[in-house]
């Protein structure tokens, strides 16, 4: 192999993932795991040193490194999908086939809260197996635990204020309808810059209104 | 007693920390997000083989292995207690695949793995509380086929667990599980809460810490997140009831806990002791004691 | 407990000391070498392969000699060893018509392309006590012949496939994934790739007893032995860096395609229907009674009535599984005592009951005589 060869192949490989492989999403996976069972609790996330390409976020590519692999159909959005850049590094890292189609999704990595199809769209599961279902890694700018709706179900003592931003567009009302599915039902994990949420099917949502 | 122990045989360099791969460890992990998603729901998971028997906790050790990592601090008991033989085993592959601190303490333990009880000490959002689950399937014992059991919790339908529970106050005049006794988690499904007493199910209901459930041998993973709502299945004219001991324990003199029948001697004589054997510690270095005083076998030099 | 277990650690750490010393036994009798388990108990190690799903001779050797020869327990070994592997993919189907053969027969034919061939066997043999093995007395050499190393030896079953008269294997795409019950968790029903992998793996004992079941007509199958062969088969993986196939070497396998009746249906002609058996190793009798199970749980799919246990596919695949099994049986020897606490408590307060009640309709019996 000659330098000029080596040199290019160094140049196009895929930025680093996780440091430290084993421990890292270890401590990424607690912070998701919190996230679900405490919903709408904003999870800090260790310090990563995660440089992933543009436009992927590190809390979001931290989720993706840590629970996607080759037995994971994985669906990107379609600024996702348009980026090599972006498609060759989450394949070199996890191996996760990509799908078209929502519904085949086992994990969905949005980008941009626009860019959000109908939640509908993915799949809720079936009665007999309602984890057969799509988990969706929606990367926002902002999680709060304040100032927004109202969030009650497992995992919430009495009830738990929330809110994003960007909001997706109808997006509460959707989830309101996702939960209505219960005990099938889709799930969200937010990805903040360093942080995460979650919001699981199980969750009663109110306060839309305000 | 917070303590690293001398360790021998499966190191780190021959084994992934924790033992598993980091692929199996991304499959539990994936099931476990379900699980709590669905609160007594039991996900099925593709158990890996572990080299302890299944039957013995390779369930609950899948589920730690996914979960620990190098900072926390690991307590394992089995019957309430920290001594128990199998306790003792399963701690030792844990300290010799991570490496972590473990405790007897349930207070200093940011996961404990129990086989049959829940500790007697509130556990706190902090916390993680691992079962070893034998058979996950509350109804299997009334229909045995998967397909069929599998259907009843799609259509939510537990008409036979009432039927049964209902043919037992018939038959003597109470419910007649004293053990495994079924919940209701979340107002959607029945969960077995493994063989633990029903002196601690109503533990289970709003618990601040999350648990997990394991069971490998049948390839199942639930969870009941913190705050979740469980409730022992009952009758208006059949309530619940906690069991009762009629007299506190013999060497701490607590009340309201589990108790465990220890037989003295041949004729017969016996003692009741806390089950929880660092409930039962705590309470004694705190200077509280029993109407036995102090331990009558370890006052005999038999440990 | 407090007393029972206090210094637990202590008790294990010496009970697998003197476990270590009792499996060395009369240390004036030299150690047993893993070739001479890999090579004078072949057998004991195929079955420990198969059941362990692992094709590894020497490693099933030590699994033998660590756990004193206990098969379930060396398969056990096996399993928790095969699980820490790093997996690189999925090799090819082998093609046991091109196997090297060392024994091939067949009970439905006399004679038949690539011939009769007995092989390596204990049939036919007097079961008598041989007193010069005890004398370590070395067997005469058979005699032996070259053949020719490339031929290929029709199954029986492609034979009648030729003609129709047994019904021709599903066809299969060629990318169709197969599955994998180690990477997934069974459900049900279960296709027929688990299953068979399922059976593979499965108990010899168990399937012994269900096969034989079959034959007392606890779910009659009419079978016939169409062939039994043992021998060699090559093995090829596909490298996808490469874009061809290389041969990762050879592997021991028995194979048993049985031939059974079936009086057709409406959307099939009467024709012979198929069970399957293969293991890796020599298994004849393990391949035998895989291929016996294998045929009845194929009763749904082939529309006959499903009233015995062997075609009740939840049934079998769900309790095959000695690891699973003795795991399960042994775990009672762990410690109950708290559920059984809560049992004694239960019994001793319906008891009290009971009694009271009792006594109490005695008395009533007694006031009424009295009246």
């Amino acid at each position: 192999m000659s330098t000029q060869t080596a040199s290019s192949i160094f140049a196009k490989a895929p930025a680093p993932g996780l440091a430290d492989p084993v421990h890292d999403a270890q401590s990424v996976f607690r912070s998701a795991m919190n996230a679900l069972a405490q919903p709408g609790t904003v999870q800090q996330l260790d310090d990563l040193k995660l440089n992933p390409p543009a436009p992927l976020s590190i809390a979001a590519t931290a989720l993706v490194l840590t629970l996607c692999d080759y037995d994971t159909p994985l669906w990107l959005d379609p600024a996702l999908a348009a980026s090599e850049t972006v498609k060759n590094y989450i394949r070199f890292h996890t191996a996760a086939p990509f799908v078209e189609s929502p519904a085949e999704a086992a994990f969905a990595l949005v980008s941009d809260a626009k860019l959000l199809p109908a939640v509908a769209s993915f799949s809720a599961g079936t009665a007999e197996y309602p984890d057969r279902s799509t988990t969706i890694i929606l990367m926002v700018d902002e999680l709060t635990e304040d100032d927004g709706i109202t969030l009650k179900g497992p995992g919430i003592k009495t009830e738990q204020q929330f809110n994003v931003a960007p909001t997706p567009a109808m997006f509460w009302q959707q989830m309101q309808d996702n939960s209505a599915l219960y005990p099938l039902g889709i799930d969200v994990i937010f990805a903040g810059a360093n942080q995460v949420a979650g919001l699981p099917r199980s969750i009663k949502i109110t306060g839309l209104e305000a | 007693m917070t303590e690293r122990v001398e360790t021998q045989g499966i190191s780190g360099e021959h084994y992934n920390f924790a033992y598993l791969d980091e692929q199996t460890k991304r499959m539990i992990r994936r099931t476990i997000l379900k699980g709590i998603a669905v609160p007594g729901y039991q996900v099925p998971f593709a158990a890996r083989e572990m080299p302890m028997p299944y039957g013995w906790g390779t369930g609950g050790v899948q589920v730690t292995a996914a979960v620990i990592g190098k900072n926390d601090c690991l307590k394992m008991i089995d019957q309430g207690s920290d001594d128990t033989t199998n306790a003792v085993a399963l701690r030792n592959f844990f300290v010799e695949t991570t490496g972590v601190d473990t405790t007897t303490k349930t207070k200093d333990a940011s996961i404990i793995q129990t086989r049959h009880r829940i500790p007697e000490e509130t556990l706190t959002k902090d916390q993680v509380l691992v079962y070893q689950v034998p058979i996950p399937e509350p109804l299997r014992f009334l229909e045995p086929r998967e397909t069929e059991t599998r259907k009843m919790h799609a259509l939510e339908e537990y008409g036979l667990m009432h039927v049964k529970l209902y043919e037992d106050i018939a038959k003597f005049g109470h419910i007649a599980t004293a053990y495994a006794y079924p919940v209701m988690v979340q107002d959607r499904y029945v969960m077995d809460p493994s063989p633990t007493p029903k002196f601690d199910n109503p533990k289970m209901d709003q618990m601040e810490a999350l648990q997990l459930f394991g069971a490998g041998r049948e390839k199942r993973i639930y969870a009941i997140p913190p705050h979740t709502k469980v409730v022992s299945l009952d009758f208006e004219d059949h309530p619940f009831e906690v069991t009762k001991f009629e007299q506190p324990c013999a060497i701490c003199g607590a009340e309201e806990v589990y108790l465990d029948e220890v037989i003295l001697d041949d004729d017969g004589n016996r003692m009741f002791v806390c089950s929880d054997s660092d409930f039962c510690e705590e309470r004694r270095d705190a200077g509280h004691v029993g109407h036995l005083g102090t331990n009558p076998l370890e006052a005999e030099g038999n440990d | 407990m407090y007393v029972a277990v206090k210094g637990g650690e202590k008790a294990i750490r010496n009970a697998h000391k003197l476990m270590a010393r009792d499996r060395r036994g009369d240390t004036s009798v030299p150690s047993l070498g893993l070739k001479q388990i890999s090579e004078q108990l072949y057998l004991s190690v195929s079955r420990v392969m198969a059941e362990g799903s692992l094709f590894d001779a020497e490693l099933a050797a030590l699994g033998i000699k660590q756990s004193r020869g206990d098969l379930i327990e060396a398969a056990f070994l096996m399993r928790a060893y095969r699980t820490t592997l790093p997996r690189f993919g999925y090799s090819k189907p082998i093609d046991t018509a091109k196997m090297l053969i060392r024994r091939r027969i067949s009970a439905t034919y006399k004679d038949l392309p690539g011939g009769q061939l007995l092989g390596p066997t204990f049939d036919y043999t007097q079961r008598l006590l041989d007193f010069k093995l005890a004398a370590d007395g070395e067997a005469p050499a058979p005699e032996t012949q070259e053949f020719e190393k490339e031929e290929v030896v029709p199954r029986v079953t492609d034979l009648l496939n030729d003609e129709g008269l047994i019904e021709p294997d599903e066809p299969i795409a060629p990318d169709t994934p197969v599955g994998d019950i180690t990477r997934e968790p069974l459900t049900f029903p279960a296709d027929r790739d688990l299953r068979l992998q399922n059976l593979a793996r499965g108990d010899e004992g168990f399937l012994l007893a269900l096969g034989y079941s079959t034959q007392r007509g606890f779910g009659r199958t009419h079978p016939f032995a169409g062939e039994i062969r043992l021998g060699e088969v090559e093995v090829d993986f596909f490298m996808e860096e490469l874009g061809f196939e290389v041969p990762l070497g050879t592997m021991t396998v028995t194979e048993c395609q049985m031939i059974n009746q079936f009086q057709g249906s409406a959307s099939a002609p009467p024709q012979f229907t198929r069970g399957y058996g293969l293991v890796p190793g020599q298994g004849e009798r393990k391949v035998m009674a895989m291929a016996l199970v294998d045929r009845s749980l194929r009763a749904e799919e082939l529309g006959e009535e499903i009233d015995s246990p062997t075609q009740d596919q939840e049934f079998v695949l769900s309790h095959s599984d000695n690891v699973q099994a003795t795991g399960f049986v042994e775990h009672l020897k762990l410690p109950h005592y708290v559920d059984f606490q809560s049992e004694l408590e239960l019994i001793r307060k319906v008891r009290k009951e009971w009694q009271e009640k009792r006594e109490a309709a005695e008395q009533e019996l007694v006031a009424e005589a009295a009246q």
